[in-house]
């Protein structure tokens, strides 16, 4: 049985960029004050990660956190760590007022890989992907068409992007109508 | 989407002052005329008609609510100009007022402006 | 005779071959041609017949700026009207038909207009003469018109080929690669700004590679290769040709479509945000107006050198030129230099001393000062000219034999993209050409200006100044972008002298009506000098009035050639200069652009999100017949093999009364409310108090807005002492979590609340029926009966090893759980359900039955018995309205004296006497009429089903006096004009004391 509207895991398209949901993460969504006392300390406590800066995304291994805006941070993480890590938010957070909420199962989150990933999400996202402008270590939330979704990317040729479950169809189609092979728009190519 | 005429497409460029990322109109939704001074139970019909009704729907400079709704979700206050489109600045939600600096600055430029009880 | 030169072309690939028909005759054109150039090289010199007189028309102009040359092109699924001969590249295989004419191009009946009605059909003709009797013209005029006018057929097919958009962002983008934009764009790219330069034909280069010339020491074309190698070279700098730059918005915003060059998506829109734009977009020859002008044969002085050079196209052997302007010496010179002849030319100036002129004349053309063309001769082709003095009134003072006409007016600079965004305009009167005025620029997002115009696009003619401009603007916009600029001088060009423009308006300046009835202003639109002079005499004398009465510029190449000689005849009628009439609005698109460009990916399956359940497959291998909602897609019912919708929805509903139905209720929003003050907050955004409830317990409440509307609905739950879940409507789920931000950032943001939208996180299940206890109870786990889990409460629950949260509520009346299920566990937990609920037939029901069954319990719907004008009280929901609070959304604006009126609508109950089905939307109607002549209304109906449970039907709707009319009888108005008598009722139409839910 398939979790999601698309199979997990599997390279599930070759355009002229491969798109590829993630299925590993788990997604917590934590708000709170970020400058009040003990809040990035209990942050670093359970995950190892402080606050990342404005539109910023930081990790190792397998956790990363991500600044989604003002008050309220994605921790995403694999499975296994997502009990502990909740529990120990929990626990330090608790004299504070704060919200922790798994999101896991309300998200999609799509890698996309190739040499010409920012020109793909340049067809959709109304974001300047110039290799200038959009570095690894960046989140941005925004539309992708008609979506609302937040991309980041690992590195030069990787992007993820995360979206509402519900849109998970339309999304990758969207990436797999954008990468259609031949319609390739070369624009950033003198900029790799 | 789609009208190419030129005042009608969603085509400012914002700067969400939570975020710090600037983007184009189609990231945000506008919320009306800002710094309302709300009047509930209690209030005379004529307060009452003014918070909810009386817009100000200035032609020049003129200060808006707005959310960055594809973005980080968060309200914010625009003061701009309806005529020009020029953007004099984007500022935080939680405050009664523009900010001193924006209120000079539009004095640079528009002198003697004055929107409500602000000049 | 038009036809191909045996060397030659520029842009031909002779090597190569394209083969392409023309109204089904087989032509032969070399790679490289454009369908115009090929078509003149096949001699095919009529191309199309005009808009209102079907006159013979042929190719004009060699670019964007052609009004006569559309064409259809293409078959089936790839067929597209329209097209612009001039501009759209030959491909091998192309089909191409004329348009406008019946039944064929050469034996065009429409031409009757022009031989028997011209006289009749001047500008505003058909204002005048088709409003009366008012009656005739839905029935006669409009159909006969439709008939006659129009110009490509409309597509039948799906459009098969792709078509994307493009976001890209640039510190400045050039439009235009001629030389001034290449220049500019060389600046600013060794400034080392990021910088995009757009060309919208497939050549660099522009008018100088055909006009010649030598830029610093160099040929033209040696320079131009040389400075696009170098662009190529930067990796700062992108070059794009076949992108049109098609319009300039507010803050930078800079729209272009982009042709396929025979790969990839056929059209890109490239939707650009530039720091600073330069538009070095060139400029346009103006026709001359003078009798017969529009004849096949007559052209831009400009395109016949154009073809001459670029494409090895001779226009004819022998050429007259007639001119304003040193510039069409030079084409005189070019086809005498290619061996072609150039009988005269015929300059409507007295003195035309300047440098070209001299060539000409070494060269033995006969130049002819002072004269016009009193009129071109030939019948459906120019077969000559008969020549007359400029100054006077068109006596003809001898006949030239020719095959061409060159005509040169002068040029307008291309001011389109400067002024779609603000810029100003400003008539130079020396130069006759409206310029951009520098110091009234379009502003930015900074209030500073954006848009630098470059080049013969700014009004500078000369090479020589054309480089200096260029350079200037490219200095000038890195400077704007922060960027050091290396104080090169512009490359240089000799400056030549020329001998000044003077303006000719109508050649000859007394020709008279005939003469002008003959002028052709607007060639798309058959609009004459004479039309222009009738607008402003009857008192059209703005022009945009003008414009409107007249057509003048409104054909599908918006004027390009004909706008400023139509405003020079209008200002001349007027007895005012220029500069004072001024111009019509420039409005984007500079050239037209594809509808399917603007919609891009947003088409067919992607044309809107369709948002899935996680139940969504189930659904649709269940037989699931959709109902969308939003973007989400929900099961309207289930109708099974001979079933109609009607059978599955009642089967649905007597199943689900008599045993059990589940529903996939996924797409109920789910807000998570919490923190020290989410009571305060929520007391304050429902209209009863959610601040008393206990952890464990359920409350419905009702949201208004300021104004006192209801704007959605649902079930609170609390979860603990910090905590609530609030339910809103699938339609509510993202507008409400935003009416919640709002008032929480930007009125009470010191409370301590914070929300989150979980909507997605949880499935929602809801188990319905009398049934649906011993469904749950069948999964394992107890605990579901009235004392463990009473009405109005909720649990956690492990349904089958799965972590759910149980809600007792119920939308039906009937004995009901929700199950909130983690989304990706849903499907698991939804066929648990289904095998469990077996014995007892379970079934899946739809929204249909969903929205039966609270109707028939009398439970309001937001969107059915709300629509954005009714408060909770006009739904006789006074007992979910806190009297104790000082304060709710919407209570102040609920007093108002309006909304206290005793004359407001209320809801009822409706009962239809023969036990019909109300139509939806019907109004009752009452005695009298209104001011405007209506019938008076006194109620409408907000939902109307057929009730299987009661076999009749039933029906909800907002009626005046409400409730205290219960038992009379009133009359519903069908649209076919009968009535249907219903009874007022009590809402509550089944179990009326609750029992069933109550157990």
């Amino acid at each position: 049985m398939s979790d999601n509207p698309v199979d997990q895991g599997a390279e599930d398209s070759v355009g002229y960029v491969s798109i590829r949901q993630l299925g590993d993460r788990d997604i917590m969504l934590l708000r709170g004050d970020f400058a009040f006392h003990g809040f990035n300390g209990a942050l670093v406590a359970a995950t190892g990660l402080g606050v990342p800066p404005r539109r910023g995304i930081i990790g190792y291994g397998n956790i990363q956190v991500a600044w989604m805006s003002s008050d309220e941070l994605l921790v995403m993480t694999d499975s296994a760590s997502t009990e502990k890590i909740a529990k120990s938010l929990e626990q330090a957070l608790k004299n504070q007022h704060f919200l922790l909420a798994e999101v896991t199962d309300s998200r999609t989150v799509f890698e996309i890989r190739g040499d010409l990933v920012r020109e793909v999400i340049a067809k959709l996202c109304p974001v300047d992907m110039h290799p200038d402008a959009f570095m690894p270590g960046e989140i941005r939330r925004t539309r992708l068409a008609q979506a609302s979704a937040a991309i980041w990317m690992t590195d030069d040729h990787s992007v993820r992007l995360i979206c509402f479950r519900s849109f998970a169809d339309y999304v990758f189609n969207l990436l797999k109508a954008a990468a259609k092979p031949g319609n390739e728009v070369n624009a950033f190519e003198k900029a790799i | 989407m789609a009208s190419l005429n030129c005042r009608v497409c969603k085509m400012l460029i914002l700067k969400c002052p939570y975020c710090g990322a600037s983007g184009e109109e189609t990231e945000f939704e506008c919320g009306g005329e800002a710094h309302l001074k709300r009047f509930g139970p209690g209030s005379g019909d004529d307060e009452f008609q003014g918070y909810l009704f009386d817009r100000v729907n200035r032609k020049g400079v003129h200060f808006e609510r707005w959310r960055h709704s594809s973005g980080c979700g968060k309200w914010f206050h625009a003061a701009r100009n309806t005529e020009t489109l020029e953007i004099y600045g984007t500022y935080s939600a939680q405050v009664l007022e523009p900010p001193a600096e924006i209120r000079e600055k539009i004095s640079g430029k528009v002198p003697g402006w004055s929107w409500r009880e602000f000049s | 005779m038009s036809t191909r030169l045996v060397t030659g072309g520029r842009f031909l690939d002779r090597s190569e071959y394209a083969e392409f028909t023309f109204n089904g005759k087989p032509y032969r054109g070399f790679k490289g041609d454009t369908i115009a150039s090929a078509l003149l090289a096949n001699n095919q010199v009529l191309i199309g017949r005009s808009f209102k007189y079907h006159r013979p028309r042929g190719i004009v102009a060699s670019g964007a700026d052609e009004p006569n040359a559309l064409l259809n092109l293409g078959e089936g699924a790839e067929f597209e009207p329209n097209q612009r001969a001039t501009t759209t590249e030959l491909r091998d295989g192309m089909i191409c038909k004329s348009q406008n004419h019946w039944p064929s191009l050469e034996f065009d009946l429409g031409a009757l207009n022009n031989i028997l009605f011209s006289r009749f059909l001047p500008a505003g003709f058909y204002y005048k003469m088709f409003i009366h009797p008012r009656p005739f013209w839905k029935h006669v005029y409009e159909p006969l018109i439709r008939q006659s006018a129009g110009l490509g057929k409309a597509p039948k097919d799906r459009d098969m080929d792709d078509y994307e958009h493009f976001y890209a962002y640039y510190d400045i983008v050039v439009v235009g690669g001629g030389v001034a934009g290449l220049v500019a764009a060389r600046v600013a790219g060794e400034a080392g700004a990021r910088v995009l330069v757009i060309e919208q034909t497939a050549h660099w280069g522009g008018r100088v590679l055909v006009d010649g010339g030598t830029i610093s020491g160099q040929p033209a074309c040696k320079f131009v290769e040389d400075i696009v190698s170098e662009l190529e070279s930067m990796g700062n700098v992108a070059m794009r040709k076949r992108l049109m730059g098609a319009g300039i918005y507010d803050h930078g915003y800079v729209l272009c479509h982009e042709q396929s060059d025979g790969h990839g998506p056929r059209h890109r829109l490239w939707k650009i945000r530039a720091r600073r734009v330069i538009t070095a977009t060139g400029a346009i020859e103006r026709p001359l107006s003078f009798a017969g002008n529009d004849l096949p044969g007559v052209m831009l002085a400009s395109a016949i050198r154009d073809y001459a050079v670029n494409y090895a196209v001779s226009t004819g052997d022998r050429t007259v030129v007639v001119t304003n302007n040193d510039d069409a010496y030079l084409t005189a010179i070019q086809l005498k230099e290619l061996g072609l002849e150039v009988p005269a030319i015929i300059d409507a100036r007295l003195d035309a001393g300047g440098e070209l002129a001299q060539k000409a004349k070494d060269l033995g053309i006969d130049v002819q000062s002072g004269m016009a063309i009193a009129e071109i001769k030939g019948r459906g082709q120019v077969a000559g000219v008969r020549i007359c003095s400029q100054a006077g009134e068109g006596t003809v003072l001898g006949e030239i034999d020719c095959e061409a006409v060159a005509m040169s007016g002068g040029w307008s600079p291309v001011v389109h993209l400067w002024s779609h965004s603000g810029g100003k305009l400003y008539w130079d009167d020396k130069s006759a050409m409206f310029r951009p005025d520098t110091k009234q620029p379009p502003t930015g997002h900074d209030g500073n200006p954006f848009v630098i115009p470059a080049g013969s696009a700014s009004g500078f003619l000369s090479l020589n100044d054309v480089l200096n401009d260029a350079c200037a603007a490219g200095k000038s916009a890195a400077t704007d972008v922060g960027r050091a600029v290396m104080d090169n001088a512009a490359p240089h060009s000799r400056a030549c002298k020329t001998a000044p423009i003077e303006p000719v308006w109508l050649m000859p300046q007394g020709a008279d009506i005939g003469k002008r009835m003959k002028s052709w202003l607007d060639f798309q639109n058959d609009v004459k000098v004479s039309d222009v002079q009738l607008a402003a005499r009857e008192g059209f004398e703005s022009v945009e009035h003008a414009k409107r009465y007249t057509t003048l510029g409104m054909a599908t190449d918006q004027g390009k050639l004909s706008n400023i000689n139509g405003l020079a005849i209008l200002s001349d009628s007027l007895n005012q200069s220029i500069g004072q009439t001024g111009t019509t609005t420039f409005r984007p698109p500079y050239a037209p652009v594809s509808f399917a460009s603007i919609a891009g990916e947003a088409r067919g399956p992607l044309f809107q999100p369709v948002r899935k359940t996680p139940m969504h497959k189930w659904h649709e291998d269940n037989g699931a017949s959709w109902e969308p909602v939003g973007y989400w897609r929900r099961p309207y019912a289930y109708p099974r093999a001979g079933e109609s919708l009607r059978d599955a929805v009642n089967r649905e509903i007597v199943q689900t009364r008599n045993s059990v139905g589940i529903l996939d209720a996924s797409t109920l929003g789910k807000l998570l409310v919490k923190g020290p003050e989410a009571g305060r907050f929520l007391d304050m955004i429902y209209t009863n108090t959610m601040s008393t409830l206990k952890p464990g317990r359920c409350r419905y409440g009702l949201m208004c807005s300021e104004n006192g509307f209801l704007i959605d609905d649902g079930v609170v739950a609390r979860i603990d002492e910090n905590a609530f879940l609030c339910h809103t409507t699938t339609g509510g789920a993202d507008s409400i979590h935003a009416h919640m931000e709002e008032w929480l950032q930007c009125e009470w943001w010191s409370w301590k609340v914070y929300v989150a939208n979980l909507t997605e996180q949880f499935a929602q299940i809801a188990v319905v029926g009398p049934n649906s206890r011993k469904v749950l109870e069948r999964l394992g786990s107890d605990g579901f009966c009235r004392e463990e889990l009473p009405f109005m409460s909720w649990k956690g629950a492990l349904l089958d090893g799965i972590k759910t949260r149980v809600y007792r509520i119920s939308f039906s009346g009937e004995l009901s759980y929700e199950i909130a299920v983690p989304a990706k566990k849903a499907q698991m937990l939804w066929d648990d359900l289904i095998e469990a609920g077996g014995e007892f037939g379970i079934a899946p029901y739809g929204t249909e039955a969903l929205h039966v069954m609270r109707a028939e319990k009398g439970f309001i719907m937001i969107g059915d018995e709300t629509d954005g004008t009714v408060i909770p009280q006009d739904l006789n929901l006074h007992w979910a309205i806190s009297k104790k609070k000082e304060d709710y959304l919407g209570k102040r604006a609920q007093m108002r004296k309006h909304m206290i009126s005793p004359d407001r609508w209320r809801l009822v109950g409706l009962e239809t006497v023969d036990g019909s089905v109300l139509p939806e939307g019907a109004y009752a109607i009452a005695d009298g009429k209104n001011c405007n002549g209506q019938r008076n209304t006194q109620g409408r109906v907000t939902s109307t089903y057929y009730s299987p449970t009661l076999g009749r039907g039933i029906a909800m709707g907002l009626v005046h006096g409400g409730l205290d009319r219960i038992g009379e009888i009133i009359d519903f108005q069908k649209v076919d004009g009968t009535v249907v008598p219903a009874k007022i009722a009590n809402p509550l139409f089944y179990d009326s004391e609750g029992e069933r839910q109550n157990v």
